[in-house]
Order: structure tokens, then C-alpha cells, then sequence
């Protein structure tokens, strides 16, 4: 029950918003996720320059105690759930399925309601800002702090009702690619020829798919501690707050995991790309990665040292916390090792992998230190910690999602971001990056708390916050460049080459941008690196291209649904007769996509 | 036998750790340091911290070197290919003991240490119960009697052990020079001691360190280590009933005080402060807010955050929240009195609590 579509034609029909509605093109979602995680990575960054700005000096006035508190629970909900994980998402979308040789990923309207409904969360819980209820309890939402008796408005709503929304889109955004991976590689592509990016992938996906059902279940209970008086979390019902903070990281640790792998994932790509030579210990890379995940399950428990843990919990999650330094090392050993003996060239992209690995490192070390819960005593929630989280979320992760950028832009969009300014940009997010954060280190040590809106000025931690307060102005100013690039590109003419940087990935054997079908010939992979070995050992792909293409139609039943789902969640806020009217929107769009025809 | 440049090496790592540690641990500059430590716990997790700091330089310095060496020397040069491998088992191996061996040296002194610092009190202990409310902290002395707010004192030498306990949400126990943080969380109640080595005049800065709601950023405490006839002479001081107010003004706030009917005005009306205060020896017996018996005697009002002066005290009754955002509007706390009261009644009110010494 498929048709073939013309090639030529399906390309020139392909514009106008409808097409974006409809599209379950990976490449077009993996645009949207991109548009709206930038766009979200840029309120939360202009939240962070709020609250610098407020710190810079003791006794700051600018912002009041409660806005304060919303403004560093929204900076981190945004960037974690509405600004990295979506840039993540934006790669693997459109990268897993080229990497694989694939033409689509497997459930491709599926794909586009995964998208849909994150931007659905991502909304509701944005426009809390709008109704000047924006949550301000944390984003670990400490209960019973959360419950209705202190937090009595509807910020709390809006945080689990947006969650368990963005939950549902990780979910099924992570189901697809698990089967994407599994099912679709291109004839030749085993396991272990997989680019790294694609395993990390794998990865990301499977801890989601574990982690996200535990988040649900706190989200759902502490929704009904607040709207139906049970007592989950509440210590005069006989409740325990503490389970909601198990619940939580037992999601939490993950989570970190999710948002640093894609950036492993790129930083893997790029630096043998500009390295000259092939990933060294493939394997060691994959299973560091692999064990990183098994072992992040095992860990929720050191993010919770000072709740009054016995000698023996603190000593087993201290153990198994330090264990994850050591697949995390491999990584960074081989990645030097990968750099070792090759020609590196410096771009853009390149500088921020190699950013990446120091910046990850100083991250990585200060984890290992609050791994000891002696010392965690003295850290736990002193601005060593936010040092800490910076430089891996940051300096890890962001750092590696603009490698990517400046990398595969030109693939994308068949366009280059300016080189010239893709530079400028990596030196203010550097120099930036570490004026802010590495200060804090002294903070913390300094006993300086986090989470406060204020501090006394004879306590010595002005000079340091004066300095992170202009780091973060430097990076705010390399934002701008990059936006500024990326405008510069959108203007130019689409200059670049299938593969300019000799890359070794499927991606690059097809033209830039990619047409709709991503590859005119599925290609046949022989090795690990297939496009250095078909040009070292003289393979070229000159069959005439697949004669019979077959791609999903659009179809706007995914957006139907999304849209159902969010009203849904807006009933849940407001009044659950709302809730039915989405319910039903639901069901009705659910028939029609069973029903919709495949050609 | 070091050769000059290995010395070298040495001495910019001793001055990095310097920067890292000792520069911030002068209690003098930094109050709240957490590498000062004057009790036998705050220094069992400071040996902890500075073998694990000195791992931490180590390893910072080595890996940071690597980078740019290798950066440096495998940049692209014309005429130079790259050397095609990839992977080497036994470097694999090599590389997965050493960070082994380093997270092994960390965790033997650590589960050394863990023991320790959860271990129970020694039965001489001073016993101190904290309860942490949404924005102080209640400290009562239960073999002595002695109910008290944001502020104690404790003698030197001698082994003191908290009971930590909330009523309402999450906070944190911190004098960050005596121990580590503990959480007080509602429904549960944690212990923490320590056995402070060091008489000051300076209080110990502590703070709540758990994100509790609106002023988390207010809620401070001090704790002052005496010599122990010091003590002895707070002791019998708390101890003591409040005496009767002695000025004009004084009287006139202490009928206005234990005035146990609600304060009306045009405004509406407020509940008086023997409904939530307890000053011993007179009616007021409220439990809800802190204890006035000695205010007077306390440096500091509004959990460690204002010096406790005249200005200072009509501000707070006046209205609380402009000074410590979100008093007045949680439930059940403190009413702006400036709606219900005549600046001359707060402060003749303020006149009588300074007469609690």
C-alpha cells in the first residue's frame, strides 16, 4: 500500500507552514527541536544574566526574594528540559537516521507528535511566566515545600503538569529511536560499526525510557497531594518527603547522563574527523558508555548525603558514585589518545570539542571530590555544586552541542557558519564559561549557600561574585555572535560540498542539505568508518539511484493529538471538564491516524 | 634528590592548593569558611578534604597539560600525515587502573571517616533540640531549661549533640567551621555532634542551606563557643524569669504586649503577641514564634540577619516582610503591626523587649 514519489517533484512542494505542520520529515523535526531549544536556551540564559545580575553585589535590590526564587527554578528547568535536551534532540533526529544509512526513523508521525508534544510541555509551562505563576520551589521541587499548605498557587501545578507532558515526548521520542537503531541501519552496518554518536544515542534512549516512568510517579502524586489532599509527601499524613526526593533522582542522575551523552556522542564525531584518524578504543568509548548508564541507576542517592542516610547507604552510593569516575576517565583518556598522533586542524567545531574535554574534566574532577559524603557535608548546596554542575552541563554538554552546530550546519542547511565568527563565539564562551564558573569553586569553599536571592557584604565573597556576574556578561555577548552567524548563513548561498570536512560518517556520502530522502542509493557500509575506507580502498557508489522511493506522507493527526494531549494538561490546571474536551480530541485524532492512508 | 625544575613543579602546586584552600579559610576574611575547622568533626572531614583536593590538583594539572601539549604538538603541519591506529589493550588497561587506584584512595579514607561522623554522642553530651521554621531556628536546651532563638551558646571542649527537627518544610543544620550540613526534615529527626576546640568572642556563622520558600536567603544563625564559666553565667542568665519593666515607656509596651486581645484598627484586626511569643514570668506563653524571655540579650533579630538595635526592632514590628520578604504572608506568620498600631505603641513595645536582658 505504498507509492513510489517522484524525487524532483516532492522537493519543490515541500515549503510553507502547512509543511512544517505536517511534516514528519526527521530532518524537519530535528529543525524544529533545534529552533525551539535555541530559542529556550536563550530566555534561560537571559534568566541566568538576571540572577548574576542581581548577585554581583551583596544585598543586591534588583530583584525581589520571590521572583529570584521563580527565576533560578525556571533557568533550570528550561535549560535542562526546554533548551539542552531538545538541542540534543535536534541531533539525533536528524543525525541517526543518516548515520545508519537509514531514510527516516521508524515511526515517523510518531516522530512529529514526540516533537509536538514537547513543545505542547514546553509552553504550559513557559507561559507560567505569562500568569505569574512561575514555579519557584526548585527545579528538584522539594516536597513537602511543594505541597499545598507553601507553595499556593498554581506554580506547582504548572511544573507537573508541564513535566509530565515533556515526560510523555521524551518517552516516545525514545521508543522510536530505539527501534530506529535497532531495525533500520543500512545493509553492512553491525553494531559495532555504528558511529559512537549513534550508540551514545541508544543509550540516552534507554535511560529515559527507565527513568522518565519514576519521574511520572512522583509528578502524578505530589499533582494529587495538592488537588485531591492525598498524603504522598506529606509528613502530617503520615507521608514521607523524603520518597519524593528518591523518586526524583532516581529520574534526576539519569537525566544528567541524557544531557551529556549526545555532547559525547559529538565530541566523538568531531574529533577524529579533525584529527586525521580514526576514534581510538571504539569499543572501550562504547562500553565506558554503556556502563556509565548501568552505573548512573546505582548513584540517585549521593544527591542526598545530608538527608540523615546511615553510615551504610552513604558509604555504598559514595562507592558506586566513584566507579562512574572511572568509565568517565576512559573516555577522556581516549579522546586524548584520539588527538594523539594526528593532524588536528583547528576550527570552530574542533575548538569546542577540545573546550569540551577540559572543561568536562574540571566538571568530572569536582564530582569525584563530592562522591565522598564527608566532604559532600561541607559542599552539598554551596555554590561549589553550581561550579560543579556548570562545568559538565555547561562546559560539557553546551559546549559540545555548538561543536555540533559549527560541524554539521553545512550539512543541514548547506550552508557554513562563519569560521572567522565561530571562533570569536568559542573564545567568549570560554574565557566567559570560566570567569563565571571556576569562581564559584571559591564561593562554595567560602560557604557560600546557593539559592540565595541575597548576602551580607562582610563575608568576602564579593570579589568572586563580581567576576561571575561579568563572565556571564561575556557569555551572553557570545551568544549574540553565534545568533549573529547564524543569521550571516541563513543570507549566504548554499555553498557546501557533500562532505567538506572528509568525514569519515554516512551523512556526509549524501548531498548538503540532505534531499527528503536522505539517500538517493541506501548505501553498504564494509567498515567502521565508511567513507574513509570506500576512498582508501577506491569504492564508489555509482548504481543508479533506488528507483522506487517510499516515504510517509504528511499528516497532521500527531499535531491533533499533541494539541488534545496539552489540552488535557491545561484541564488539568483548570477545570477537568477541559481535561475531557482533550481526552476526546485525543481519541478522535487517534482514529483518524489508525485509519489515515500510507499513501 | 629534586632537580630544580621538579621543585619547581612542586612549589606552583603547593600555591595552587594554597589558593584553593588556605586563602579561603582565614575566618577572619571569609566567616563562613569551610576549610577552617575548629571541632573534631569539621577536622575529620578536612583531612578527608585536602588528600582528596591534592588528588583533584593532580589530576587537573596533568589532564589540562595533556590537552594543550597534545593540541600543540599534533596541530596540522604541512607534510605531516596523521598515523593511522586505533586502539591499543594494553593502554586500555592501563588507563582504566588509574582511575581505579585514584577513586580507591579516595574511598578508603572516606569510609573511614563515615563511621565516625555518624557515630552517636558520648553521653556527656550537651543536648541542644533544633527545630527549623520557615524562617529561624528554635534551639531549646532540654536539660536546662532553656528555649532560645538564632542564637546559642555552647561551652568549649565539651561534646554537644543536636536533635534536628522541622514543623514545616525542608531545611539544613550548617556552621559550615564546627561540621558538615544536616537536613531537617519534617517527620524525621536527625542527629549531628561535634566537640568544638575553640573559645571566641566572634559568633560561628551558620545558615540554613535547603532551599525552604521565600527568605531561605534570611535564615541564619550564630553559635557563640565559650570558655566554660562563660557558659555557666548565659546558663543561669537564660535561665531566669524576664524582669518587670523598669521605664515609663517600658510599662506602657508591657501591658501593650501581654495584652492577650486582638490589636483592631480601621484596618481590621491582628492577634496580640502573647498568641505566638513566650516571655517566662509573665502571661505571654506562646510557642509559635520565638522565645522574647531574653531577647535583649541576643545580637542579632530576624534569624541572624539585622543587628538587634531599636531602629532595627520598630522596623521588624512595623513590618517584617520589608525586611524579610514573605513573613506576613505565610500562614500564620507575623502581622504588619504598623496597620494595627501607633508608631508611639510599637515603640513603647520595643522599649520593654530591650529591657530583656
Amino acid at each position: 500500500m505504498t507509492t513510489a514519489l517522484p524525487l524532483a517533484v516532492k522537493e519543490e512542494t515541500d515549503s510553507g507552514i502547512w509543511s512544517w505542520l505536517t511534516t514528519v520529515d526527521h530532518k524537519k523535526i530535528g529543525t524544529m527541536y533545534g529552533v525551539s531549544g535555541v530559542i529556550f536556551f536563550i530566555i534561560a540564559g537571559f534568566e541566568a544574566l538576571l540572577i548574576r545580575t542581581q548577585l554581583a553585589v551583596p544585598n543586591g535590590t534588583i530583584i525581589d526574594a520571590d521572583t529570584y526564587n521563580q527565576l533560578f527554578t525556571m533557568h533550570a528547568l528550561m535549560m535542562i528540559f526546554l533548551g539542552v535536551m531538545p538541542m540534543g534532540a535536534a541531533f539525533f533526529n536528524w543525525l541517526v537516521p543518516l548515520m545508519i544509512g537509514a531514510r527516516d526513523v521508524a515511526f515517523p508521525r510518531l516522530n512529529a507528535f514526540s516533537f509536538w508534544t514537547f513543545l505542547g510541555g514546553a509552553l504550559l509551562l513557559t507561559s507560567s511566566w505569562i500568569f505569574g505563576d512561575a514555579p519557584d520551589v526548585g527545579w528538584f521541587a522539594y516536597a513537602p515545600l511543594t505541597e499545598k499548605a507553601y507553595t499556593v498557587g498554581q506554580a506547582m501545578d504548572f511544573y507537573a503538569v508541564g513535566l509530565l507532558l515533556l515526560g510523555v515526548a521524551s518517552t516516545v521520542a525514545s521508543l522510536n529511536f530505539v527501534v530506529t537503531i535497532i531495525n533500520m541501519r543500512a545493509p553492512g552496518m553491525s553494531w559495532f560499526r555504528m558511529p559512537v554518536f549513534v550508540w551514545m544515542i541508544f543509550v540516552v534512549a534507554w535511560l529515559l525510557i527507565l527513568s522518565l516512568p519514576v519521574l511520572t510517579i512522583g509528578l502524578v502524586q505530589i499533582y494529587f497531594d495538592r488537588n485531591f489532599d492525598t498524603n504522598f509527601f506529606n509528613p502530617m499524613g503520615g507521608g514521607d518527603p523524603l520518597l519524593w526526593q528518591h523518586l526524583f533522582w532516581i529520574f534526576g542522575h539519569p537525566e544528567v547522563y541524557v544531557l551529556i551523552l549526545p555532547s559525547m556522542g559529538i565530541v566523538s564525531e568531531v574529533l577524529p574527523t579533525f584529527s586525521r584518524k580514526p576514534i581510538f578504543g571504539y569499543s572501550a568509548i562504547v562500553f565506558a558508555g554503556l556502563s556509565i548508564a548501568v552505573l548512573g541507576f546505582a548513584v540517585w542517592s549521593h544527591h542526598m548525603f545530608t538527608t540523615g542516610l546511615g553510615p551504610v547507604p552513604s558509604i555504598v552510593f559514595s562507592a558506586s558514585t566513584m566507579a562512574i569516575g572511572v568509565p568517565t576517565g576512559v573516555k577522556i583518556f581516549n579522546w586524548l589518545a584520539t588527538m594523539w598522533g594526528g593532524s588536528i586542524r583547528f576550527n570552530s567545531a574542533s575548538m569546542f570539542s577540545i573546550g569540551f574535554l577540559a572543561l568536562f574534566t574540571i566538571g568530572g574532577i569536582s564530582g569525584v571530590m563530592h562522591a565522598s559524603p564527608p566532604i559532600d557535608t561541607q559542599q552539598q548546596d554551596t555554590y561549589f555544586i553550581v561550579a560543579h554542575i556548570h562545568y559538565v552541563l555547561f562546559g560539557g554538554a553546551v559546549f559540545g552541542i555548538f561543536s555540533g552546530f559549527y560541524y554539521w550546519w553545512p550539512k543541514f542547511f548547506g550552508r557554513f557558519l562563519d569560521e572567522k565568527l565561530g571562533q570569536i563565539h568559542f573564545w567568549l564562551f570560554f574565557i566567559g564559561m570560566n570567569l563565571t564558573f571556576f569562581p564559584m569553586h571559591f564561593l562554595g569553599v567560602q560557604g557560600m549557600p546557593r539559592r540565595i536571592y541575597r548576602y551580607d557584604a562582610d563575608l568576602g565573597w564579593e570579589t568572586w561574585n563580581i567576576v561571575a556576574t561579568l563572565g556571564s556578561y561575556l557569555l551572553g555577548i557570545g551568544m549574540l555572535v553565534f545568533l549573529y552567524a547564524v543569521w550571516k548563513a541563513y543570507k549566504s548561498e548554499p555553498d557546501a560540498p557533500d562532505n567538506p570536512w572528509d568525514a569519515p560518517t554516512l551523512e556526509w556520502a549524501t548531498s548538503s542539505p540532505p534531499p527528503e530522502h536522505d539517500f538517493d542509493i541506501v548505501p553498504v557500509v564494509h567498515a567502521r568508518d565508511p567513507l574513509w575506507y570506500n576512498r582508501d580502498n577506491n569504492i564508489t557508489q555509482d548504481d543508479a539511484p533506488d528507483e522506487h522511493i517510499h516515504l510517509p506522507p504528511p499528516s497532521y493527526y500527531p499535531l491533533l493529538i499533541s494539541i488534545g494531549l496539552l489540552v488535557g494538561g491545561v484541564g488539568m490546571l483548570t477545570t477537568l471538564m477541559v481535561s475531557a474536551l482533550g481526552v476526546l480530541l485525543v481519541f478522535y485524532a487517534i482514529w483518524g491516524w489508525v485509519l489515515e492512508p500510507t499513501s | 634528590m629534586l632537580s630544580i625544575m621538579k621543585r619547581k613543579i612542586i612549589f606552583s602546586f603547593s600555591a595552587i592548593v594554597g589558593t584553593f584552600l588556605t586563602a579561603c579559610s582565614s575566618w577572619q576574611t571569609d566567616p563562613q569558611t569551610t576549610v577552617n575547622p575548629k571541632s573534631d568533626m569539621a577536622h575529620l572531614i578536612q583531612d578527608v578534604y585536602v588528600l582528596v583536593s591534592w588528588l583533584a590538583l593532580i589530576v587537573f594539572v596533568v589532564i589540562m597539560f595533556a590537552i594543550v601539549y597534545i593540541s600543540w604538538k599534533f596541530r596540522e603541519r604541512p607534510g605531516v600525515e596523521a598515523r593511522q591506529f586505533h586502539g591499543d589493550t594494553r593502554l586500555e588497561i592501563i588507563w582504566t587502573l588509574i582511575p581505579i587506584l585514584i577513586v580507591v584512595t579516595i574511598f578508603i579514607p572516606t569510609a573511614n571517616a563515615i563511621p565516625k561522623l555518624k557515630s552517636d554522642p558520648p553521653a556527656n553530651a550537651l543536648q541542644i533540640d533544633v527545630v527549623g521554621k520557615q524562617w529561624w531556628f528554635e534551639f531549646k536546651y532540654p536539660e536546662l531549661n532553656i528555649t532560645t532563638a538564632n542564637e546559642i551558646h555552647i561551652p568549649v571542649n565539651t561534646p554537644v549533640a543536636f536533635n534536628l527537627e522541622s514543623t514545616d518544610v525542608i531545611h539544613a543544620f550548617w556552621i559550615p567551621q564546627l561540621g558538615g550540613k544536616v537536613d531537617m526534615v519534617p517527620g524525621h529527626t536527625n542527629k549531628m555532634w561535634f566537640t568544638p576546640n575553640q573559645a571566641r568572642k566572634e559568633a560561628y556563622l551558620g545558615q540554613c542551606t535547603e532551599f525552604c520558600g521565600t527568605s531561605h536567603a534570611n535564615m541564619l544563625f550564630r553559635v557563640f563557643v565559650d570558655e566554660q564559666d562563660d557558659f555557666n553565667k548565659w546558663v543561669a542568665a537564660q535561665q531566669s524569669v524576664a524582669a518587670p519593666a523598669q521605664s515609663e515607656l517600658a510599662k506602657q509596651g508591657e501591658a501593650l504586649l501581654l495584652n492577650n486581645v486582638a490589636f483592631i484598627s480601621e484596618n481590621g484586626s491582628a492577634v496580640g503577641c502573647v498568641t505566638c511569643h513566650k516571655i517566662e514570668g509573665t502571661t505571654a506563653m506562646g510557642v509559635l514564634a520565638p522565645n522574647l524571655t531574653h531577647i535583649a540579650s541576643r545580637s542579632t533579630i530576624a534569624a541572624g540577619v539585622f543587628e538587634n538595635n531599636k531602629d532595627n526592632l520598630i522596623k521588624w514590628i512595623s513590618n517584617p516582610s520589608s525586611m524579610k520578604p514573605g513573613v506576613s504572608e505565610r500562614t500564620g506568620g507575623m502581622p504588619k503591626y504598623e496597620d494595627y498600631l501607633s508608631a508611639e505603641q510599637i515603640e513603647s513595645i520595643v522599649a520593654y523587649l530591650m529591657e530583656l536582658q
